[in-house]
């Protein structure tokens, strides 16, 4: 018998996508049974509560959590994200329900040796609900109390040797895509470089020292599956320099039809049979590519590496061999000045281990970000305040017509005063040739 | 339940703690295969709605199968992500960026065995646990954020309507017969904690009223400077009240300011502003990450309101299935659904969606609306 009645949440255990309702129900009669006789640190009837508040926000229509709070872990500004209920009483089991935040590993792979020990420490400390992953990238357990957090921080980094993730306004856990584990258009090792900067950079993950959060993540290639451009206040997207490399029998194959075009994609649909005209050089975006019925040519020149014509054959089409990545700046969501989009800023730069050359971009952008930036102001926001021009100059990048679409459309030009021999002019000088 | 000491004393907190660690390296975690093919891989096929190929320099082959999940899971359906690991897989598995979990094995005939055993897990409900797609031209896993389950500034829940509109959309998911990648997002408020800001269909959480200002307590529990310069419209200044005979400090709002953007309350839990009745989403599309073909694009408003209507929002989910059908129809093969309405025209594609268009729907937010209004004549009837 369940303790609270959910008539609205039940008609979301309805339909064929996996049921988040029937999962926590299933959950609170796992712990109810307690098979395995664990001793719970929190009340045992945490999941049931939490659809009760749940069902509870269904009828009003309105959240029941109360605004942050602060609590975390000793030493550390973040990784543990603060939870009240404003309906402690009703649903006591939900009375605390802090957020903690667990580095997770790059590319999202795990050992099920790695991830029962994890779900252990939750299971024995916390609600035993997670979310896979949260919208950074770490994994996110999902409600605990707060004598609880010192124990989940010793458990995790004594026994996993994992640590905690970032929250707050410090950098928060850098997050890749798969790159070269998996994925054959990977320009760049992600994940190494992922892993380097999440080991450099502890301090600033723990402790905030930021105006505001800041974001780094990692795309292998321009397809950009983890969204690196949109989301991130540095993107690092892989990319290359010279030729695509061209297999023309595997060209022939996809003309003849032996191979499926875009790896399958489209495979559910009679799109008819594939055009290499229609489908890939007409659609170039570049009009670079060229086919005379036997040999696919590419001007590479004026490619500009969009991934189309690779995706599209990707049995026949490869990444160049110059490969690297590109480092733009400044993503955001909307609040508060509007969403941002990553600005280019390093059209070019090959990553190799220790990666010293970003580091030092890093940190040079760091250190006139934290000088500058206002309160709460992400770094986009303050390019925009201040100009692009500002972080060329404090990370020595040359201005270069790949940084913009097209040219600036007004002369405003702020000219400094070196540029123009000086701004400390003689009025009496101006006299002799002017009258009054 | 006594409490279990995990060997943390608080007395000496400094004592045996370890700190800054970092996760775990990678190469603890990947597969085999993974593991000796690092870095050497030639080309990948789609073998059907959500089994991928991968094929190594070396010959290798790795199979993956991607199922989707709820993002929500408990610690019971972890571990059974594990026993299903263990029995096919050696131990290994993998999530995606959009929480989609990846089954992996090293040759193809342990691909069908694994199949089976993932459709053949049910919820008690009868949902799917781990439904096989979402690759290709689908429908993958919504990329989305908390809502009612776990925050505090939500205009909207999230785990349910993503819940929803994933059942309406489950044929997307399982097969491939939309023109290109068709991704979705559900934010529960303007923070969007995401990427809804450029999904080809998004769903934002909005408040529509102003605050509510607790003058009993304003003072006490927050900084009115920072509640102020929190505004990004300036609709805040600090102000005096009676309040039960006292005069309290507290803040004053120029209401027709404000864009209840709910920044103000994150500064001070003393200005809530949800409100079940005029809550509810705005709908957004046309946003893309890639830069394949067409540059990276930010989501557009082409719906300004949904009610939430709760357990299941009918309303959100017949709209959405709308702009999907027509993008299904209109689009080309490869044409995303941003670059499908700037090559018909936005004024076409509230034609063919039969979606309305309202003042609401024109920007008047600082510079960026200027450069969303049209200067030419050159428009479609
Ligand atoms: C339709 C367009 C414009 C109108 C109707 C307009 C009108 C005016 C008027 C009435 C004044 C005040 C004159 C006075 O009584 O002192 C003024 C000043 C000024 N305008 Fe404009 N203007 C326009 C466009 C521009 C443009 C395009 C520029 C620059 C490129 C510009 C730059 C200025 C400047 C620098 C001043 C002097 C401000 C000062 O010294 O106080 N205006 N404008
Ligand atoms: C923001 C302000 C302005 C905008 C957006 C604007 C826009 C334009 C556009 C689109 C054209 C047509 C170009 C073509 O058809 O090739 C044009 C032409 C022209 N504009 Fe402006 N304009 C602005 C301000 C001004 C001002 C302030 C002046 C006068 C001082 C001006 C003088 C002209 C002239 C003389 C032409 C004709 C140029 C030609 O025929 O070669 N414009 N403008
Ligand atoms: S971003 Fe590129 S390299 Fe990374 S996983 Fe996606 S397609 Fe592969
Ligand atoms: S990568 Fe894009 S721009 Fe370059 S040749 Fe291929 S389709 Fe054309
Ligand atoms: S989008 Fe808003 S309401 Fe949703 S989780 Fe993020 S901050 Fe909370
Ligand atoms: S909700 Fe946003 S716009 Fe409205 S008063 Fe608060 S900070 Fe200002």
């Amino acid at each position: 018998m369940a303790k609270h009645q959910t008539p609205m949440l039940d008609e979301l255990t309805k339909g064929p996508w996996p049921s988040f309702v029937d999962d926590v129900k299933a959950e609170a009669a796992r712990r109810a049974e307690n098979k395995d006789g664990i001793e719970f640190q929190i009340p045992a009837d945490v999941c049931e509560d939490l659809l009760g508040v749940l069902e509870l926000s269904y009828k009003d229509k309105e959240t029941h959590w109360k605004h942050g709070g602060i609590v975390g872990v000793f030493g550390y500004g973040g990784g543990v994200i603060g939870r009240y209920s404003d309906v402690p009483k009703q649903y006591p089991g939900i009375a605390h329900f802090h957020t903690v935040r667990v580095a997770q590993p790059g590319g999202k792979f795990y050992t099920t040796e790695h991830l029962r020990a994890l779900m252990d420490i939750w299971d024995l400390r916390g609600s035993g609900l997670t979310n896979m992953h949260g919208s950074t990238g770490d994994i996110v357990f999902l409600g605990t109390f707060t004598e609880q957090l010192e124990e989940i921080f010793y458990d995790i980094t004594h026994k996993l040797n994992n640590d905690l993730g970032g929250s707050g306004s410090n950098l928060r856990t850098p997050a890749d895509c798969m790159g070269m584990s998996r994925c054959e258009y990977a320009c760049y090792d992600t994940m190494a470089l992922c892993y380097a900067l999440t080991q450099e950079y502890q301090d600033e993950l723990h402790r905030p020292a930021f105006p505001y959060k800041f974001k780094f993540k990692f795309d292998g290639c321009p397809n950009g599956c983890v969204a690196a451009l949109a989301r991130s206040d540095l993107s690092f997207v892989g990319t290359w320099k010279g030729p695509i490399r061209i297999d023309q029998k595997a060209v022939a194959g996809y003309v003849g039809g032996e191979l499926k075009p875009n790896a399958g994609a489209h495979a559910s649909r009679d799109w008819g049979k594939f055009d290499i005209q229609k489908e890939v050089i007409d659609l170039c975006p570049t009009k670079c590519m060229s086919y005379d019925g036997k040999t696919l040519s590419i001007d590479d020149k004026e490619c500009y590496r969009c991934m189309h014509c690779i995706n599209t054959m990707p049995a026949a089409l490869r990444v160049g061999e110059e490969k690297g990545v590109a480092i733009l700046a400044g993503a955001k969501a909307p609040i508060l000045d509007g969403a941002q989009m990553s600005s280019l800023l390093v059209p070019f730069m090959k990553v190799e281990e220790p990666f010293d050359e970003v580091k030092e971009l890093v940190e040079n952008i760091w250190e006139w970000w934290m000088e500058e930036g206002k309160n709460r102001e992400r770094l986009g926001e303050t390019l925009k305040r201040l100009g692009f021009q500002k972080i060329l100059e404090v990370t020595g990048v040359q201005a270069d017509a790949r940084h913009v679409q097209h040219p600036r459309e007004n002369p405003y030009i702020f000219w400094k005063e070196d540029e123009v021999g000086g701004w400390k002019r003689d009025i009496q000088e101006y006299r002799k040739r002017h009258a009054r | 339940m006594a409490f279990i000491s995990s060997g943390y004393n608080p007395d000496k907190p400094m004592e045996g703690r370890i700190s800054d660690i970092g996760p775990r390296h990678y190469t603890d975690f990947l597969p085999p295969v993974i593991k000796k093919n690092y870095g050497k891989w030639l080309y990948h096929e789609i073998l059907e709605p959500g089994v991928l190929m991968h094929k190594a320099e070396s010959g290798d082959e790795v199979y993956t199968v991607r199922v989707g999940t709820a993002r929500l899971m408990s610690v019971g359906l972890i571990r059974e992500v594990c026993d299903i690991a263990d029995k096919h897989c050696g131990g290994y598995v993998r999530w995606t960026t959009r929480n989609n979990i990846e089954f992996m094995v090293d040759s193809k005939d342990k691909v069908a065995p694994l199949k089976a055993d993932l459709s053949g897990r049910k919820f008690t409900g009868g949902s799917l646990k781990f439904p096989i797609g979402g690759t290709g031209a689908s429908v993958p896993n919504i990329v989305h954020t908390q809502g009612w389950v776990h925050c505090h500034t939500p205009a909207t829940d999230a785990s349910g309507p993503v819940k929803v509109i994933m059942d309406e959309l489950f044929e997307e998911f399982q097969t491939m017969e939309l023109p290109a990648s068709l991704r979705l997002a559900v934010a529960c408020c303007l923070n969007m904690c995401g990427a809804c800001h450029c999904s080809d269909i998004a769903v934002v959480g909005i408040h529509r009223k102003p605050p509510i200002i607790d003058h009993e307590v304003l003072e006490n529990i927050c900084e009115i400077p920072l509640a102020v310069s929190a505004c990004p419209t300036a609709a805040i200044r600090p102000s005096k009240t009676e309040f039960e005979g006292k005069e309290k400090k507290t803040v004053a709002i120029k209401e027709d300011r404000c864009m209840f953007c709910g920044n103000c309350y994150t500064m001070c839990a003393a200005l809530p502003l949800a409100d079940g009745e005029s809550d509810g989403c705005a709908i957004m599309v046309g946003g893309k990450v890639s830069n394949r073909i067409s540059n990276p694009k930010f989501s557009k408003v082409v719906v300004a309101y949904v009610p939430n209507e709760p357990p299941r929002w009918p309303t959100l989910v017949k709209t959405i299935r709308t702009i999907v059908d027509a993008y299904k129809k209109g689009a080309n093969k490869y044409e995303r659904l941003g670059d499908w309405a700037e090559r018909i025209g936005w004024e076409r594609f509230f034609d063919v969606t039969g979606l309305e268009f309202s003042q609401h729907l024109i920007d008047d937010f600082r510079d960026p609306a200027y450069y969303t209004w049209r200067q030419s004549t050159n428009f479609k009837w």
